[in-house]
């Protein structure tokens, strides 16, 4: 059975369309980078697929639904003051959707808390306020906040952000960790895909409007980038890092890809 | 009188058991308003629960149940009009002002005891009569029974709305109830503290509290503490010397504040 399946999907905000006839299969399991520029509608990709946002045309489904989706939003700081630690955080992915206070089944909801935490390697800060650590252990809460509710699917948006090597490489093998031991499907944004390269089954690239899905070897090429940015990109391999040059619509990208396969 | 003949006196003993419910409910709102920057909308809502009040002395009926409908209205109003939290600040302002304004020209237009009048805006706890004391209990337990039902989904709603939603959560209705919720609050605390006060009792105790704990059980346990040490406490003190209560109540719970900040800045710089 597939995880998510989207049918000519469209999306489009006003006469501004983000895509169009995306068919989409993703099976458990399968880890799939999505790329794309600033605007192109990643972001969006995840809202419909989280239910929050209505397609134009066509149908999406999710196995599951909600309930089994771990999600990593958008890096968004968290409030410096705010009077929670990483272990509420980790607890509200598991019951936070409950009505009532919860009082039942305390120990059992600890026991797989602590679990979580441990798993992600959070428990040395686990209570601290969250607002004054740092983005890398904020970010490993968050995994173990998707991970605590035993989802089959797990929608990653730029979970890499702002995270040096070393914490870029802990986030993204503890997702794949999951995915192989529990056979959860992998939606994971990135505006960086060296560090996630040797994970990736398939690649999701959006760019203005048009997208094209296959393997990275398939996508990450100078014709089918060139085809997607309608100007001439380069591709390089050079040893297991792919540098992307001269999309001029995404001058970003192809900065972070440089100075990523130059560190 | 001594203290203790004062203790004896039944408008005495109504009132204390008037705040110690107040402290209750304000206590435990506290947090979440804080979490949820909302100071402001208390503000404005207890504004327009003066209002309420004095449309319901214009027209010759409980001001309770006046002040109780203007916040209400009023925290229904905000909810619907700021959508998005940017538009809140000025949503409240606009309303406030009006509301306010509203007030004065019906207070104006009551011809009956001047008294009355003041009550309104500084409190008058030692005014509090059996039947309002029967309102406040009941509305108390009302509002306690709705906050423990939605209390997870909307802690998760006010701490990481992002997730929260994706949940499946119901973030914008969860925010009108909460809102809701505060307004009764809020015109229950106008009949003890005043409309110009009820910050002392519903934010400054949460306030003080989320300074010195990051656990949000730790944090509404000490808001409590602190409420109904600011609201039992602040009414003891102004016995003896007849001072207002309203003005004690605030002084208590201010320096309980001042006290928590250094705390808190203590244990930051040492943990
Ligand atoms: N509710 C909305 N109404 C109108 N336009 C919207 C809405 N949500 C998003 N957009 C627009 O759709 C486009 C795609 O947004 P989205 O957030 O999906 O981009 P993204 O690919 O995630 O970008 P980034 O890399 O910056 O995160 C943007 O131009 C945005 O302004
Ligand atoms: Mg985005």
């Amino acid at each position: 059975m597939t995880a998510i399946s989207l049918r000519g999907a469209r999306l489009s905000y006003g006469d501004r369309v983000l895509w169009d006839g995306l068919d989409l299969d993703v099976e458990p399991g399968e880890f799939l980078a999505v790329l794309g520029p600033n605007g192109s509608g990643k972001t969006s990709l995840m809202r419909v697929l989280l239910g929050l946002q209505p397609l134009s045309s066509g149908t999406v489904s999710v196995a599951g639904g909600n309930h089994a989706i771990g999600y990593i939003p958008q890096q968004r700081a968290l409030d410096q003051s705010m009077t929670l630690r990483g272990r509420d955080l980790v607890g509200l992915g598991l019951d936070g959707d409950r009505w009532g206070l919860g009082l039942r089944n305390r120990h059992e909801r600890r026991v797989r808390v602590n679990a979580a935490i441990e798993s992600v390697g959070a428990t040395p800060y686990a209570d601290k306020p969250i607002g004054l650590l740092s983005g890398g252990e904020q970010q490993r809460l968050r995994v173990a906040q998707a991970l605590v509710g035993d989802p089959t699917v797990m929608l990653c948006d730029e979970p890499l952000l702002s995270l040096d090597l070393a914490n870029q490489r802990v986030v993204s093998e503890l997702i794949d960790k999951r995915r192989r031991e529990a056979n959860t499907a992998v939606l994971f944004v990135t505006h960086e895909l060296n560090p996630v390269l040797p994970l990736v089954d398939r690649v999701l690239y959006l760019v203005g409007g048009r997208f094209r899905v296959g393997t990275p070897e398939e996508v990450m090429n100078s014709r089918t980038l060139s085809e997607l940015y309608r100007t001439p990109v380069e591709v390089v391999r050079l040893r297991d890092q792919i540098l992307v040059i001269g999309a001029g619509a995404c001058e970003e990208q192809t900065h972070h890809l440089t100075a990523e396969a130059a560190s | 009188m001594t203290l203790f003949d004062l203790l004896e006196l039944d408008f005495v003993q109504t009132a204390l058991i008037a705040a110690a419910v107040l402290g209750l409910v304000a206590g435990v709102l506290g947090p979440f308003i804080v979490t949820r920057k909302m100071a402001f909308a208390v503000h404005g809502t207890s504004e327009l629960a003066f209002t309420g009040g004095a449309a319901a002395l214009l027209l010759g009926i409980g001001v309770g149940y006046g002040a109780l409908a203007g916040s209400i209205i009023a925290a229904v109003l905000l909810g619907v009009l700021s959508r998005r939290e940017s538009d809140r600040d000025s949503v409240i302002g606009a309303i406030l002002a009006f509301g306010l304004g509203m007030g004065i020209l019906m207070l104006a237009l009551y011809k009956g005891r001047s008294a009355n009048k003041f009550g309104l805006l500084t409190g008058q706890i030692v005014g509090v009569d059996s039947t309002d004391l029967k309102l406040l209990v009941v509305s108390s337990v009302a509002v306690l029974a709705v906050l423990a039902f939605i209390y997870r989904p909307l802690f998760f709603a006010s701490v990481d709305p992002d997730v929260a939603v994706s949940r499946g959560v119901p973030v914008r209705g969860l925010s009108i109830v909460f809102a809701v919720l505060v307004g009764v609050a809020t015109a229950l605390s106008v009949q003890v503290v005043g409309a110009l006060l009820v910050l002392a009792l519903m934010i400054t105790p949460a306030a003080a509290a989320m300074r010195i704990t990051a656990s949000p059980l730790r944090a509404t346990v000490l808001s409590v503490v602190f409420a109904e040490v600011a609201a039992v406490g602040g009414i003891l003190l102004s016995l003896q010397p007849g001072l207002p209560v309203s003005a004690l109540v605030t002084a208590v719970s201010f320096v309980i504040y001042l006290v928590c900040r250094g705390v808190g800045a203590v244990q930051r710089r040492s943990g």
